[in-house]
């Protein structure tokens, strides 16, 4: 057994060891972390696959930054372990499927990939760098994908923060568009009140209101 | 025996059922499931990267790379979801949502 | 194609459309002149083909043809041999005289311009309908008849009991025409055509063909087309059961009983048993058939006549019998004897109702004979006019319906197909009843003591005629009608009587029906007829000898008494006679068959579909039961929407892995 094939069976041994604990893990932190395990390994292999560049990307983002993100929402959010915790293994049906899925792959798989070894993959120029192919193909064929993704990215970081936005509910501002918008009318109203004659012989009438008419509400 | 195609595409099923029993598993938690999300998308990108190789296509590469952007995009918003979602209902419980009950 | 056959059948047509279509433009001075001055032409013209005829010239071809298929064409054709000028000269002449009398009798009436449409409609449709030489065209004026004849009975269509009488005048007239139909397609069917040249022409190959009906016995061809041409003929010509519809016709006003319900569209069926003579021939058993209807026809209407108070409703009656008895002939292969009869029936049967009009005229529309009498001293030329018409109609020495009557006894005695028997006894019984409803109703009406003016309860016959029914005060008198109306009376009269004596020999035993009418060596009546026949003086002489003449005696006798003399009998008698008496009186329970059984029947199933059909099946089944399978199905459905999260999330991954199972399994 060579060396690489030792390796492999190393990280992809703690690739699916992490990838278990994810599941069954009852603190979601500890799921979390798990998770950083798997992608850590998962970069370890596709480094032997020769993507390196692939597998810096995947430590930088996706652990870097999906991961943090995934814990800051974690410890934000104060979850009831035992109400938020893990629910029952409905054993039969959760591993039957699993299984079943698995097989099914699997089947694929010794159909006919069976054969294909790594010394038959095609041989890489010496002076290969995984990088620059990429980023070659990347700016080249693919560069309308690239801006979409691009745009993708955007969408996500607006929806994100319209989705979690609260105005507060107390501050008072000017509304600039209303302001220009307004009417004398909408402010000012004029009214007509007919002025209230005195007549002299009204020993009856009130005292204090009476030089000023009720205006008309 | 020699490392074949075969190692990589199985550890990629593994991974992925794995993923699948972690939905069915953790019904109670979203952000356990979200997570499984991730790992099923993971053994995507292992079988891309595989036959990439294997093929001598750096297109599997690439792809492999849109896939990452959409998945790290698809993660923020799922996450902002929860997080509004726990606002309103103080559980992250999947079993409490069923407003859409026909 | 001469330029009369056209008049005659068109200029009425074009008199009715005037009338009909411009008749507030016109008035009703031109309705009636444009109308009259139609019927006039085509009288002429008639006349002048009936001379032209009898130098030898007859015609047989199309106008137009209507519309033409594979291997039959159909169309519009005229076939002028002595039959149809018979026909013709009979109906328009009794038609101009019920014109030139409608003016007197409708003269304020509103619907007068109407009235003279229709009335000149019927003639163009009759003429179609004698003229044809197919039997599309006679079909269509066969219908076209029929929808006048409703237009006329129910002309005042604000009386409920008018519009009762010819809805039940079309559909009786319907039934007859579904079997008319079933024979005409027989004809079309087994003869290959429908011109009576080509049908007659191949009846004789066809005379020993068996048909199957119903997957069951097999029948003579000839007998079942003859036998559903003939329930047509029983339809129109109200023979029975198909004869409930002309009392009840009797609600039109009266010149139209006269010209449709006397003379012309009832005996349509009578023609066209005469015309279809070569294919009656060939079949005894249809024979037999007719002379039984028509003998029952003959017999048991002249008894419901015997027990109505409304004139015209004895007249109607009449009508009927006369109509059995041309059947009768008709079933003895005497064809020419009921075309004779036909003939001189149109004269004095219309010279009748005719009379009676005038008679409701002076009453003030009173139709009831218990509130007239006397009336001879007040109607002089109506009472002498109407007395011709019942010696016609009983058949006295030298007046026609002596001749024509007597030579359809004798030929019937001499017939000897099944049923014969019967037949003679029926017409000979039939004699003396005659006599004694038409003078019954001749005593009642002309003589005696005045009794118009006391109150009276209202039989169930003038029960229908309340609008019109001003009757006359105790201090009023009757008054004698206008010469429009007096004038065609004289008219008719004279041909009562003349016609018979002048015409039986040439139409009879001579050559003038010649081809048009076909005979069998086997039905000898006729033959025989003729050897007898020693001239129209010496039948008169002799008829002292025979029973009919002493029949008609005792008839006339006997209504003298129970009516003139001692009226006192006739109570005596109902009440011994009860149950008679009220069978008479319901005209046999007929009436109240054809409501409970066909018209309750049909209502019955109407509403069983309606119910079952249409509300249990269709709506509620149907209709409703869709919309509740939905609504189940939907409510089934609704329940795989949890709202869970979850729920769906396994949902899609079980299907994620269905999908690949039924994708890799076959691989494997």
């Amino acid at each position: 057994m060579s060396a690489l094939t030792a390796l492999f069976y190393v990280f992809a041994a703690m690739t699916i060891f992490a990838a278990l604990r994810v599941i069954t893990a009852r603190n979601p932190v500890h799921s979390a972390l798990y998770l950083v395990l798997t992608f850590a390994s998962a970069a370890a292999i596709w480094m032997i696959l020769k993507a390196e560049f692939l597998a810096i990307v995947l430590v930088l983002v996706y652990v870097g930054a999906v991961m943090v993100l995934f814990l800051f929402v974690v410890m934000m959010l104060d979850i009831n372990m035992d109400s938020g915790g893990r629910g029952f293994w409905r054993s039969s049906v959760a591993i039957f499927v699993g299984i079943a899925v698995a097989l099914e792959l699997a089947a694929v798989l010794f159909l006919y990939f069976r054969g294909a070894s790594i010394a038959d993959a095609p041989a890489l120029p010496a002076d290969y760098n995984n990088t620059k192919a990429l980023g070659a193909l990347l700016y080249t064929e693919y560069v309308y994908p690239f801006e979409i993704a691009a745009v993708i990215l955007l969408v996500a970081i607006v929806s994100a923060i319209a989705l979690t936005l609260r105005r507060r509910k107390d501050v008072r501002y000017n509304d600039p568009s209303e302001a220009v918008r307004t009417r004398a009318a909408d402010r000012l109203r004029m009214v007509s009140v007919p002025p209230v004659v005195r007549t002299a012989a009204s020993p009856g009438a009130p005292e204090g209101d009476a030089a000023d008419g009720e205006p008309a509400k | 025996m020699t490392l074949s195609l075969a190692h990589f595409l199985a550890l990629a099923a593994i991974l992925f059922a794995l993923s699948v029993v972690g939905i069915f598993l953790n019904r109670r938690n979203v952000i356990v499931m979200l997570m499984s999300i991730e790992l099923m998308l993971l053994a995507v990108n292992i079988n891309f990267i595989a036959f990439s190789h294997f093929l001598g296509d750096a297109a599997g590469q690439v792809f492999v790379f849109f896939i990452m952007t959409v998945a790290a995009a698809e993660s923020a918003i799922g996450l902002a979801i929860l997080v509004v979602l726990f606002r309103m209902l103080d559980t992250v419980d999947a079993q409490e949502l069923d407003s859409l009950k026909g | 194609m001469k330029t009369a056959y056209l008049l005659a059948a068109f200029a009425p047509l074009v008199g009715a459309i005037v009338a009909g279509l411009f008749g507030r433009q016109v008035g009703r001075a031109g309705a009636h002149w444009v109308t009259i001055i139609g019927v006039a032409i085509s009288f002429a013209a008639s006349l002048w083909t009936l001379f032209d005829v009898l130098t030898g010239n007859t015609f047989d071809g199309p106008l137009y043809t209507w519309a033409a298929f594979d291997n039959l064409s159909i169309q519009v054709g005229f076939l002028i041999d002595p039959l149809t000028a018979t026909m013709m000269c009979v109906v328009t002449s009794v038609s101009l005289m019920v014109h030139i009398y409608t003016i007197g009798y409708m003269a304020d009436d509103p619907g007068y311009q109407r009235f003279f449409s229709y009335i000149s409609l019927f003639t163009f449709s009759m003429m179609m309908l004698v003229m044809a030489n197919n039997f599309m065209q006679l079909f269509f004026g066969w219908e076209a008849v029929g929808l006048v004849s409703y237009l006329l009975i129910g002309f005042w269509y604000t009386r409920e009991s008018a519009i009762y009488a010819n809805l039940k005048a079309f559909l009786v007239n319907r039934v007859g025409d579904f079997g008319f139909v079933l024979g005409i397609g027989l004809v079309l069917a087994y003869f290959g055509s429908l011109d009576y040249a080509q049908v007659f022409a191949e009846a004789p190959k066809l005379a020993d063909r068996q048909v199957n009906l119903w997957g069951m016995t097999q029948w003579s061809l000839m007998t079942v087309t003859c036998i559903c041409l003939f329930i047509g003929a029983m339809g129109k010509s109200a023979q029975f059961p198909l004869h409930v519809w002309l009392p009840d016709s009797m609600e039109g006003p009266t010149p139209i009983s006269a010209l449709i319900h006397a003379a012309t569209m009832v005996t349509a069926g009578i023609f066209m048993v005469s015309r279809m003579s070569p294919l009656f021939e060939l079949s005894d058993t249809a024979l037999s058939f007719v002379m039984v209807i028509g003998a029952i026809t003959a017999l048991f209407m002249g008894f419901l006549g015997i027990v109505q108070n409304d004139i015209k409703r004895v007249v109607a009656y009449s009508t009927l019998s006369q109509l059995g008895y041309m059947t009768v002939a008709l079933a003895a292969s005497a064809y020419s004897v009921a075309i004779f009869h036909l003939m001189t029936h149109a004269f004095f049967k219309a010279l009748l109702f005719l009379g009676a009009g005038s008679v409701i005229i002076g009453m003030h529309h009173d139709q009831d004979m218990r509130n007239m009498g006397g009336l001879r001293k007040y109607m002089p030329v109506t009472w002498i006019t109407f007395l011709v018409g019942s010696l016609a109609l009983i058949g006295t020495p030298f007046f026609s319906g002596f001749y024509s009557k007597d030579m359809i006894i004798e030929a019937v005695r001499y017939s000897d197909i099944p049923g014969a028997r019967f037949g003679y006894f029926a017409v000979l019984a039939g004699v003396f009843v005659t006599a004694l409803y038409t003078f019954r109703m001749y005593f009642l009406v002309f003589h005696g003591q005045p009794r118009w003016g006391r109150v009276h309860g209202h039989g169930h016959d003038a029960a229908g005629h309340d609008d019109h029914h001003h009757g006359l005060g105790p201090g009023d008198t009757p008054h004698e009608s206008p010469r429009v109306v007096t004038v065609p009376l004289v008219l008719l009269a004279i041909a009562s009587v003349v016609s018979g004596a002048l015409w039986i020999e040439p139409m009879l035993f001579g050559d003038f029906f010649a081809d048009s009418i076909h005979v069998d060596g086997r039905h000898g009546a006729m033959a025989t007829l003729a050897e007898h026949w020693h001239g129209w003086v010496a039948l008169g002489t002799h008829a002292l000898q025979t029973w009919p003449f002493w029949l008609a005696l005792a008839g006339v006798v006997t209504a003298w008494f129970l009516y003139m003399v001692k009226p006192g009998v006739l109570a005596a008698i109902a009440s011994a006679f009860g149950p008679i008496y009220r069978l008479l009186d319901n005209k046999y329970y007929l009436d109240r068959i054809n409501e409970i059984v066909f018209a309750g029947g049909a209502r019955l199933i109407g509403r069983g579909l309606w119910r079952g059909g249409d509300q249990t099946f269709i709506d509620g089944l149907i209709v409703n039961g869709s919309a509740r399978l939905t609504a189940w199905f939907s409510g089934v459905l609704r329940l795989a929407q949890t709202g869970h999260l979850n729920t769906y999330a396994i949902t899609m991954i079980i299907g994620v892995a269905l999908l690949m199972l039924f994708v890799i399994l076959p691989l494997l």
